[in-house]
């Protein structure tokens, strides 16, 4: 048994072995994705992780559907009626429909001022690696644990299932496998980047939209090609997770977007459950003293009844 | 390559070829400068989502494990305290069903909780550490100390109850003073087990538990109150079973007021308690809670089936709540809206803030004022 004195394991370099690793992490640009899934494919393969279901969905190209137990990578296909920025020619002469899938019901009159728009936004998704992670601060064995490389994993010999990591992730990332009870998610290939390797699904990508690297590094790489993509008329695209001060304090994988979060299903300002911890542990407190309170006074009032 | 769609009114979109004039106006409507502008197919509807799917992950728990274990858990705290109560004020008849019913209530929810893992063989691993951050963790911990207080409570009264001058008598008076420190003992730590499962289900992202941690702990310990008021109503005499209809009143009406000064502070995600699954059984649990407390106050020293009755309903409307509770928090979950929308307005009003902030203008203020803000210290 042991005490978890910090109370919340923070990405901080603060491991038992004294090893001070720079913090890695993804940075997935979206605005490159070509949505191929040889991330999804890199990945599986990899870990061997087992089949997710083989439906479909109708949602665009994507019939993975979102990450869960059996799904580490999930590319999101999303198909809209707006121009790409720079896809305009500047020709001078009136848009073209390309006639490329629509988003709206058959025989739906286009809109002539959007004639021709179409883009096709694709990222692919991922365990965040919170700093503030949620999942780790809930988990009752330790089975959840800080690497020395600031990743959060899971040690699936000590996992038994409780599940309470699985509604704590405000991302909806890890999830518990059916057929073996435990769960499973996304480990920044540790096995992989223990050697010196990147993680498979940055290896995979042939676009470089999953860039793999330190941390400080990439917050800077990111922050350069979204100031590029600003300059070049890109006005949509915008970083998430890259932010040391929101919700669960940054993000160890973050994206660049090119619309609002909730579109690819990412949730707009994830707070990690735990900050109001303490809170919690207050009110619960006072409830219970009231439980006692009230015992004391129900025997009181119960004697001239 | 594609050039046209082709619907069920016909091919549009076909390429004009060689019609297209070089150098011809530009479309009405369509603005200048490149890819600026957020125009939508659809106008912007409350919130947007990704086809519609969820943004968490679904509570793998099963609701008769883990919603039974909310009512046992409760049911057995609030037993072991009013059994206390009951063994110091001269009340055998009543202390001793409670005490036997808070031993078979954390047996049964200790088993429904082993029942639910995922790896039940490993369940000693929640004893692997002890971790303030996980409630979970506190509550195993709880658990192990709460549990043979329980029993060693409900043991020595069982031991209490030999008579005679035998050695199983004897055995019973020795165990008078150990089996007092377990009750005094189960009775402090009870509430703690009635109330550690509100932080449990808080300390998620679940939309309708997490924004109802404040009140969450109240509605609980009401719960718990008002269930072992009516054990205590249902198998004791009438005669002794004064504080458990005083429980059962003063229970009711501190999870009643807490239900729904929860709901009211949650803003939209409140809905969630009223409609599906999780609100019948809202309505279950106030209108079984309600009958029961005010059958308990006005019949029930009157009439011993009038108790039992009572003593019934309040038990199956603390199950309801609880209940009720864990279906509200699965149904937010399933639902992007409860997610996203709250978020976003969250953003909407800390831009709202800034942009006030930056401008100094009265406009910003009020829009802000406007948005509801379900997180009081967002």
């Amino acid at each position: 048994m042991a005490v978890d004195s910090r109370g919340t394991a923070d990405a901080a370099p603060q491991h038992g072995s004294g090893e001070q690793r720079p913090r890695m992490g993804f940075f997935t640009d979206t605005s490159v994705c070509i949505g191929c899934k040889a991330c999804e494919v890199a990945c599986k393969e990899w870990n061997a992780v087992p089949e997710d279901g083989l439906d479909f969905t109708g949602m665009s190209y994507d019939n993975t559907t979102g990450l869960g137990a059996d799904t580490w990578r999930h590319v999101a296909f999303i198909e809209q009626r707006r121009p790409l920025g720079a896809q305009e020619t500047g020709a001078g002469r009136a848009p073209v429909d390309l006639g490329m899938p629509a988003v709206g019901r058959p025989g739906d009159d286009p809109d002539p001022a959007t004639l021709g728009d179409f883009r096709w936004l694709m990222s692919s998704d991922v365990c965040k690696h919170c700093t503030h992670a949620a999942c780790l601060d809930v988990c009752p064995t330790g089975a959840l644990f800080r690497t020395e490389f600031g990743t959060v994993v899971v040690q699936e010999d000590v996992c038994n299932g409780c599940g309470y990591c699985v509604p704590a992730c405000p991302y909806g990332v890890i999830d518990k496998r059916e057929d073996d009870g435990r769960v499973w998610k996304c480990t920044l290939c540790y096995d992989r980047i223990g050697d010196g390797l990147e993680p498979a699904c940055a290896k995979a990508c042939p676009t470089d939209s999953i860039q793999f690297g330190e941390l400080d590094e990439l917050r800077g790489r990111a922050a350069a090609r979204v100031e590029r993509l600003h300059g070049e008329g890109v006005s949509s695209a915008r970083l998430y997770g890259a932010d040391p001060d929101d919700g669960v304090g940054g993000a160890g994988a973050f994206f660049l977007l090119l619309d609002e979060p909730e579109v690819y299903g990412l949730p707009p300002d994830p707070v990690v459950t735990t900050r109001d911890l303490p809170d919690m542990w207050k009110h619960a407190g006072l409830a219970a003293l009231t439980l006692l309170a009230g015992g004391v006074a129900a025997t009181i009032l119960g004697r001239t009844r | 390559m594609t050039t046209s769609e082709v619907t069920r009114q016909g091919v549009r979109g076909e390429r004009p070829g060689r019609d297209a004039v070089t150098g011809g106006r530009r479309a009405p409507g369509r603005r200048k400068g490149r890819g600026r502008g957020e125009r939508l197919m659809v106008p912007d509807a409350d919130f947007r989502s990704y086809y519609g799917r969820p943004v968490l992950n679904q509570v793998v728990w099963a609701d008769y494990d883990i919603a039974g274990y909310l009512f046992l858990g409760g049911l057995a705290g609030a037993s072991s305290v009013l059994a206390a109560g009951a063994e110091f004020t001269g009340r055998p008849g009543l202390a001793g069903p409670l005490k036997a019913g808070a031993l078979v209530a954390i047996g049964g929810s200790v088993a429904a909780l082993v029942h639910d893992l995922g790896r039940p063989e490993r369940f000693l691993n929640m004893l692997r550490m002890v971790k303030p951050t996980s409630p979970m963790s506190v509550g195993s911990w709880l658990l192990a100390g709460y549990g043979p207080l329980a029993g060693a409570a409900a043991a020595a009264h069982l031991a209490g109850r030999l008579r005679g001058p035998g050695r199983a008598a004897a055995l019973g008076r020795a165990l008078r003073g150990p089996g007092r420190a377990a009750t005094v003992g189960a009775a402090l730590l009870g509430p703690a087990v009635a109330t550690y499962t509100a932080p449990l289900l808080c300390d998620t992202a679940v939309p309708a538990w997490h924004e109802g941690y404040r009140e969450m702990p109240f509605v609980f310990v009401g719960s718990a109150a008002a269930a072992a008021g009516g054990l205590g109503m249902a198998a004791a005499p009438v005669a002794q079973a004064g504080p458990a209809r005083a429980a059962a009143v003063l229970g009711a009406g501190l999870e009643l007021a807490a239900a729904a000064r929860m709901r009211r502070r949650m803003g939209m995600v409140g809905e969630t308690y009223r409609t599906g699954r999780a609100g019948r059984l809202m309505r279950a649990a106030t209108a079984l809670t309600t009958a029961g407390a005010l059958t308990g106050a006005l019949l029930g020293r009157r009439s011993r089936a009038a108790a039992a009755a009572a003593g019934a309903a309040l038990l199956a409307g603390s199950a309801c709540t609880r209940f009720g509770v864990f279906h509200a928090g699965t149904a937010s979950a399933a639902d992007p809206k409860y997610t996203v929308a709250p978020q976003r307005a969250r953003i909407d009003a800390a831009d709202a803030d800034r942009a006030a902030g930056a401008g100094g203008s009265a406009a910003g203020d009020a829009g802000a004022a406007d948005i509801p803000v379900p997180r009081a210290s967002a």
